[in-house]
């Protein structure tokens, strides 16, 4: 059969293309424009060329946030990943437990990410916070504003609280989905608890697995809010990571050039990371 | 191989189970002798995927017992019973190779990897999936896949019983009718006891020596293909089996004669005493259509291949009579019964009758 052809069809996509257009590619443009120059205010601009990126590359300060971001991120999949897979292997799967589980789940997620991190940030406090103060009162030396370890400890507490929540409820998902009659079978052939995990719900969840995973990775690579709210960053530069350097550097200092040259190098990483895992999963269903 | 006694076993799926009509399994007894084979019959909800599962042990019945040769396994786990189940859709294994579908349930039960091959290559070979063992499960279509299925269920030669729940709902009928006699093959050869639930009444009567009908919770008869179609027990089993089912209509009785409105049949004998509602049932296979009889107003032929259908209206009541391929409906048509196919139901169920 013949395809009919009309280009009339591109008026239609147009009212996208324009709103992309404004809220990204504009913008982003404009990133590139000032990633390449070098101001001294009044709105006066000079040609940098690759300058801002060659001292970016080049500096340790943002080789170390992105090392701080990869082990960061690193830590928190292999807390969320595991721990959000035993919940939601251990949650009812009918009667009234149901809904008050999904509830219970769902909190962390409703809370906006600053609140987030002011509830921490208060709860972690060793003169007025809940558990700062009795984890001192237990005689362990807790303090989150002045050790670098206790900082690191309290974000992975607070993101594993937080986000744990959103593995869960996709695992969970996954889970409902399997027909009774796969666990009827599964104790007629005699297989034991490990084998059901391993050979039914593991290959069922899968596919929400490999979501949650990409979702966690890049949420917790691009994470700003909660650690900016209970840390600053500090102490020193121990809990900075690349979106934390890089709000300091354009809104701190206003240095727009370096501060546009790192949001590229930032946007590439994480487009490419993005990319990679697309292109595994695909992969991976193409197999099938 | 194991004789299966079901004893006195009733099953609600509701906490406190009250009246009859929480139950749905009201009451079965009845003993699936070993190396049976047996069709449990009925339209759905009938109880009898809640009866196979009770064999199995996937469901743990409120009432009675279930013996295994006499050994008493109604608390056994369906581990301990050591039964084969196959399901209605497909169960696999999407991450394994077909082979290791069919030696899952073996390795699971440390049988030694020799054995498993040997046995898994039979069953690979039985189900004609022998090309297909190094293949991961997933990609394979509904029919193959139903087949591994059914290989895992065949694959252990040592179960007590092999059960059945509508296996061939998915696959296409050609199929269908190959599985199906692989499956009656499989039982001369190895005499396994086989419970094969269903409500296809051609698949039921064609793989089972025993044909046990069920209804409403409870079993209603059980009998050869040839009893159930010659003298059903009770008017459902008429109407279930056979197509078009059994023409039922309430009658009165004076010995020997049935009278229906102003008419009066002749029966093969004086009916015992039966209380209740009275009916005749008798199969279209046994209704005579020709010149003399009683008179009848044919509302539709429907000629379906082999032979006709004839649907007419008797005493205002709907009849429907079978006639051969190349028999012609005469100008006025007049029906009798043929003795031999006269059933007497006294509140649906059937009465006996005398010389």
């Amino acid at each position: 059969m013949e395809k009919t052809w009309n280009n009339k069809a591109w008026f239609l996509v147009l009212p996208v293309l324009v709103l992309v257009a404004f809220s990204a590619v504009i913008p982003l443009m404009t990133v590139v424009n000032y990633s390449v120059q070098d101001t001294f205010g009044n709105n006066v601009f000079f040609w940098a060329g690759t300058e801002w990126f060659e001292e970016l590359l080049s500096s340790s300060r943002f080789w170390e946030a992105m090392v701080r971001n990869l082990i960061f991120s690193f830590i928190i999949l292999a807390i969320e990943v595991p721990l959000g897979i035993f919940i939601a292997l251990n949650m009812p799967k009918k009667g009234w437990g149901v809904p008050v589980c999904l509830v219970l789940m769902a909190l962390p997620l409703l809370i906006p990410w600053n609140v987030v991190g002011t509830i921490w940030q208060v709860f972690g406090r060793n003169d007025i916070g809940l558990l700062g103060y009795y984890i001192n009162a237990l005689g362990i030396d807790y303090n989150y504003v002045q050790d670098p370890f206790d900082a690191w400890v309290t974000i992975i507490i607070m993101d594993v609280w937080h986000w744990t929540s959103l593995v869960v409820l996709l695992c969970y998902a996954g889970l409902v989905s399997i027909p009774d009659a796969f666990y009827q079978a599964a104790k007629i052939d005699g297989a034991s608890r490990w084998a059901v995990f391993r050979y039914i719900q593991l290959p069922k969840m899968q596919r929400v697995l490999l979501i949650a995973v990409l979702l966690r990775f890049m949420d917790s690579f691009m994470i700003y809010t909660e650690p900016f709210v209970v840390t600053g960053g500090g102490p020193g530069n121990s809990t900075t990571f690349l979106s934390i350097d890089l709000v300091k550097t354009a809104l701190g200092q206003f240095d727009l050039g370096p501060a546009a040259a790192m949001s590229l190098v930032y946007f590439l990483i994480i487009l490419l990371l993005s990319w990679v895992f697309y292109t595994v999963m695909t992969n991976y269903d193409a197999e099938r | 191989m194991a004789r299966i006694d079901v004893n006195h076993v009733r099953h609600s799926y509701l906490p406190n189970p009250r009246t009859d009509a929480d139950f749905a399994l009201r009451e079965v007894h009845h003993t699936f002798e070993d190396g049976g084979a047996y069709a449990l019959l009925g339209p759905s909800g009938c109880g009898k995927t809640t009866l196979l599962n009770i064999i199995s042990g996937l469901l743990h019945p409120s009432h009675g017992q279930l013996l295994f040769n006499g050994r008493d396994v109604t608390k056994l786990s369906t581990q301990e019973r050591n039964i084969a189940q196959v399901f209605q859709f497909p169960v696999i294994y999407d991450t394994m190779t077909v082979y290791d579908n069919l030696a899952f349930p073996l390795r699971n039960r440390g049988v030694p990897e020799a054995d498993v091959d040997r046995k898994v290559r039979e069953t690979l070979e039985m189900i004609d999936l022998a090309s297909w063992a190094k293949k991961k499960a997933r990609g394979l279509t509904a029919d193959q896949k139903q087949k591994i299925s059914l290989g895992r269920g065949l694959v252990r030669s040592d179960v007590n019983a092999i059960l059945f729940d509508e296996p061939l709902t998915v696959i296409d009928p050609h199929m269908k009718w190959v599985l199906r006699s692989q499956l009656k093959q499989l039982h001369r050869r190895f005499g396994y006891t086989m419970v094969y639930v269903t409500h296809d009444q051609t698949e039921a009567l064609t793989f089972a020596d025993q044909v046990v009908v069920m209804y409403d919770g409870g079993i209603v008869q059980i009998g050869t293909p040839a009893e159930l179609f010659e003298r059903p027990r009770h008017t459902f089993v008429g109407y279930f089996i056979g197509s078009p089912g059994m023409n039922v209509m309430p009658v009165a009785i004076d010995g020997k004669t049935a009278t229906l409105g102003s008419q009066r049949i002749e029966l093969p004998g004086a009916p015992k005493a039966g209380s209740g509602a009275i009916e005749l049932g008798i199969r279209p296979e046994y209704v005579r259509l020709g010149r003399d009889g009683m008179a009848v107003s044919i509302s539709k032929v429907e000629d379906v291949g082999r032979h006709k259908v004839v649907r007419a209206k008797l005493e205002g009541r709907d009849i429907a009579a079978v006639i051969g391929e190349d028999e012609t409906v005469p100008a006025e048509p007049k029906v009798r019964f043929d003795p031999a196919g006269i059933n007497i139901y006294a509140d649906s169920w059937r009465v006996e009758m005398g010389a």
